[in-house]
């Protein structure tokens, strides 16, 4: 599905009404989805998806109107309708005296994909056949699925003011989020083994390509055996203990304890009623020593195959690679210009960062993570083992659950493992670990190097009236934790 | 909306050649959504989207494919036209699917609820208006819902209701907040303001400073909203035959007669008292209610048509992830003018944010107070609570910790809005439990 640009800007740009600011945003999308459950295919699923979103701006007075027709009478419509809830908020609205001029922006995205998508569904259904049948290696052995979705979204941002010069900015992006989970049971326990976690930490940008660099190929046979595995394994003890979180779980951690937090409409109370506030406060940017001095926390758009890699952000500010956190101290929010402007208003004045985004064609845009990862440090997987007298090691996150300021958080992991004398030991189930975000990263004690860092992300990232689930990348190395309250299941 | 639904099932039954079988499925929603903050108004929207999905069936082969319509009926029937012939060609290289099922009885129903829907300027203006002086924040979400299906054997479904939601909240300090809600099918400037004025008494409750209280066990007060969060929790796979024929079921223990909750405990699916409509996606017509636990024990689970073929049961008009629409919780025999008495000692918990499983096995459930939380003496509000995160298992909350249900009970409509708005609602009773697991 796509759309037809070069008629639709002088279109468009005819309808456009005597206001301050107005943009158009169109999204045209299509998503496939295939999965074999128990050896057994599942249907098809195709999705596609097309539509625009009109903003208008006029005085202090915001409105926007969303249609999947682009036929002149239904720009007009929207055009109409927008403008009535621009007339109807001036006065009344949040942004009376944060007015932002959007910029001429002009530019093209698109994904870096090295082995497209172009199969036959019976060839995508080959693979995951495949996989689900080296599951069942064992009668305990209970439901298994591998499953595969890919997308290719196609945007387009127009305003007023950049078509008056001809420009406008184009991206298109690849998805692919491979999935597989091996569930086995026996005497009343029952244990889940996933490939990159429930949510699908393995989603990048790319094609082929995304299964290539996850492993995909052989996940099956390993998450049945492990799930085996973890059957047999004793629960997870409970106490303090230094922790060693591998990216498949920091990549929650991130997301929820550092994210969220430093999204600044949650800071200016924009989502109070439903995704929550936040512990921090405008004032902590700048000094606040959010984690140890070898955090690092980036948002990085510059990560080829990232899920939230892109060029602009919808209103259309250009992307651009940002410390957040640099050496443990808390820089700047996830804001992007509409909120920075707010901020400045209130007397807080920093660089505004390219992420407020829109999950479709029928959502504005709102303040998201995108790309937030944590920088790799220098330690060896090998080194931070050996550092560890009596602690675990978790990989894989089960559960998560965060207060509304995004501070008293518990996290559950699928896979955990005891470090005895520096050397790792037996397997445990059912690990958790809970802990308060405000001064967890302070007990970041050693960040891996390179070679344990893995770009991850969720397809699933959920915030905003109306709600918005959007897809965000985080990359990561494996990090260790000192002193980490942890503890296991009831049997 | 209903006729270009039908317009469009006409047009594609027309395309059809041979043997094949065609199920139409609609989803459409002419929404406004006007967001706020600090009372005063973040983001107004419209939002019209209509979404058609076809599923062709051929010799037990089947593919799905969903667009978005632009109502613009030559345009909508050239996709249409398209995408059956995607499908058509694809079909054949398809595998057979052995647990393809859907409804051959040609069950018609049609239900249309009209109400009266606040206008763009009674949206902003009510609301800004009512909310003067306050910190208030949240979303009003209105227009019409509409639910369609066909099927090339006849079948006619349709479902249409005028509904509002205005979910909200006012804050007095930091994260201390009173939340609430107005939801219905006819928009009345009196009931907003009788609401808002209620939660403006309520505000003083939270100017005394926030108190901590240190992890263990306490009486608790669960609000109808927060009992709602459990509930809402065990649509995780609580009630799902396939999780429970796979041993995936967070209530397996229940489901296997190795625990029980308390008799107080009848959860129902009560398609009769919701917004949802009373057929699912391939046509099968819903049952009025089915009993899923009663009176503490396992009863019903809810079965999706795949799962009926897999496993050899009855279908009984779950959609197919077998969550509930409808829930209902009978009520119990408390009085709620006394609640606080009845406490006497102990936490009153008005909502409950962000749950989770902490041990799927023992069904024991992790989350946080929220909103509004206070510490009672002796029967009286003592200070509001700062945030705590409780960890304990349902076979204790709604089991042997279980003191009772109040005999009133609130009817709450969702107010997710994922892709579309939704037309799930609940309606419980608060319940008073005599330990509540407090963790951190």
């Amino acid at each position: 599905m796509t759309f037809e640009i070069d008629t639709l800007l002088p279109r468009f740009r005819r309808l456009i009404p005597a206001v301050d600011e107005c943009s158009l945003r169109i999204v045209a999308e299509t998503a496939e989805f295939t999965a074999v459950r128990q050896d057994v295919a599942m249907p098809l699923m195709r999705v596609i998806d097309h539509g625009a979103m009109i903003s208008i701006r006029d005085a202090d007075g915001l409105g926007y109107a969303a249609t999947a027709d682009l036929s002149d009478a239904g720009l007009r419509a929207a055009l109409d309708r927008a403008r009535d809830w621009a007339r109807l908020s001036k006065r009344r609205s949040v942004l009376s005296d944060a007015i932002l001029k959007l910029p001429i922006a002009k530019g093209r995205y698109r994904s870096s994909t090295t082995k497209p998508f172009n199969w036959a569904m019976a060839d995508r259904i080959d693979v995951l056949m495949k996989e689900s049948q080296a599951c069942k290696i064992d009668a305990r052995v209970v439901d298994w699925q591998a499953s595969l979705t890919t997308q290719h979204i196609q945007s387009a941002l127009m305003t007023a003011d950049s078509l008056a010069t001809g420009d406008y900015v184009l991206q298109e992006t690849d998805i692919t989020i491979p999935a597989l989970h091996v569930t086995a049971y026996e005497g009343g326990v029952t244990q889940t083994r996933s490939w990159g976690g429930r949510d699908n930490g393995f989603c990048q940008q790319g094609g082929y390509d995304v299964l290539e660099r996850a492993g995909f190929i052989g996940s099956g046979q390993l998450a049945a055996q492990e799930a085996l595995q973890l059957l047999a394994a004793p629960n997870c003890p409970s106490g303090k203990f230094d922790l060693l979180l591998m990216p498949d779980q920091l990549m929650l951690q991130i997301h929820e304890s550092i994210g969220h937090p430093l999204e600044l409409d949650r800071i200016l109370g924009d989502e109070r009623n439903y995704a929550g506030t936040s512990f921090v406060t405008l004032d902590m940017f700048g000094s606040y020593q959010y984690g140890s001095p070898l955090l690092n926390v980036t948002y990085d758009p510059t990560q080829a195959t990232e899920l939230a890699t892109f060029a602009y952000d919808d209103e259309g500010m250009q992307a651009q690679r940002q410390y957040i956190i640099q050496n443990g101290i808390l820089l700047q929010p996830l804001g992007g210009m509409q909120s920075n402007r707010r901020a400045q208003q209130m007397g807080y004045a920093f660089d505004a960062v390219a992420t407020s985004r829109a999950c479709a064609w029928n959502r504005p845009p709102i303040d998201r993570m995108s790309n937030l990862n944590v920088e790799p440090g220098t330690a060896t997987l090998d080194e931070m083992i050996a550092s560890i007298e009596d602690g675990l090691l978790m990989k894989t996150n089960a559960s998560w659950s965060i207060d509304d300021s995004r501070n008293k958080f518990q996290f559950g992991c699928e896979w955990g493992q005891r470090i005895r004398n520096g050397k790792l030991a037996e397997i445990v189930r059912n690990p958790n670990y809970r802990g308060i975000s405000k001064t967890f990263w302070r007990s970041l004690a050693m960040v891996g190097n390179a070679s344990t860092f893995e770009v991850m992300g969720t397809p699933y990232c959920g915030k905003g009236e109306p709600n918005q689930a959007i897809w965000v990348g985080h990359a990561s190395p494996a990090c260790k934790f000192t002193g980490i309250d942890v503890f296991g299941a009831e049997r | 909306m209903k006729d270009y639904f039908f317009e469009l099932v006409d047009f594609a039954l027309s395309q059809l050649t041979g043997t094949e079988v065609l199920l139409l499925k609609f989803d459409g929603e002419a929404s406004d959504f006007v967001r706020f903050n600090h009372g005063r108004v973040r983001q107004p929207l419209s939002v019209t989207q209509r979404y058609l999905a076809l599923t062709l069936i051929q010799d037990q082969r089947q593919q799905c494919v969903t667009f978005s319509l632009t109502g613009n009926k030559a345009a909508d029937c050239e996709l249409l036209t398209q995408q059956l012939g995607m499908m058509r060609h694809q079909l054949p290289n398809l595998p057979i699917d052995p647990y393809l099922l859907y409804a051959t009885d040609g069950c018609d129903s049609d239900q249309v609820r009209r109400g009266v829907l606040p206008t763009a300027d009674q949206a902003i203006g009510d609301i800004v208006n009512q909310a003067g002086g306050l910190d208030l924040v949240g979303i009003l979400s209105s227009g019409p819902i509409y639910r369609g299906f066909a099927n090339s054997l006849g079948q006619c479904n349709w479902h249409e209701v005028d509904a509002f939601l205005f979910d909200w909240s006012i804050y007095q300090v930091a994260d201390k907040a009173i939340k609430m809600s107005y939801s219905g099918t006819h928009w009345d400037r009196l009931q907003l303001r009788s609401r808002i004025e209620s939660a403006r008494t309520q505000l003083p409750y939270l100017e005394k400073a926030a108190i901590n209280i240190e992890p263990g066990e306490y009486p608790a007060y669960l609000s109808a909203a927060a009992v709602n969060e459990l509930l809402g929790l065990l649509n995780w796979s609580g009630f799902s035959a396939k999780e429970q024929h796979t041993q995936q079921s967070v209530l397996q223990a229940l489901v296997n007669k190795e625990r029980t909750l308390s008799p107080h405990i009848t959860l129902r699916e009560n398609t009769q008292l919701g917004l949802a409509p009373a057929f699912d996606s391939v046509g099968f017509v819903k049952p009025d209610r089915i009993t899923l636990i009663d009176a503490g024990q396992h009863a019903s689970s809810l079965i999706s048509p795949r799962t009926a073929k897999e496993y050899g049961l009855q279908a009984n008009g779950a959609n197919e992830s077998e969550t509930t629409q409808s829930l209902e919780l009978l009520p119990g025999k408390l009085d709620s003018t006394n609640l606080l008495e009845q406490l006497d000692e102990g936490i009153y918990v008005s909502n409950l944010h962000y749950l989770n499983f902490s041990d799927r096995t023992a069904c024991r459930m992790t989350g946080l107070t929220r909103f509004a939380t206070f510490w009672v003496e002796q029967g009286k509000i003592v200070a509001p609570l700062n945030v705590m995160r409780f960890d304990d298992s349902l076979y204790r909350m709604l089991g042997s910790h279980l003191m009772g249900l109040t005999r009133e009970t609130e009817w709450l409509l969702s107010s997710v809005t994922y892709g579309q708005r939704s037309v799930r609602s609940s309606r419980v009773p608060g319940a008073l439990l005599s330990k509540l697991r407090l963790t951190l």
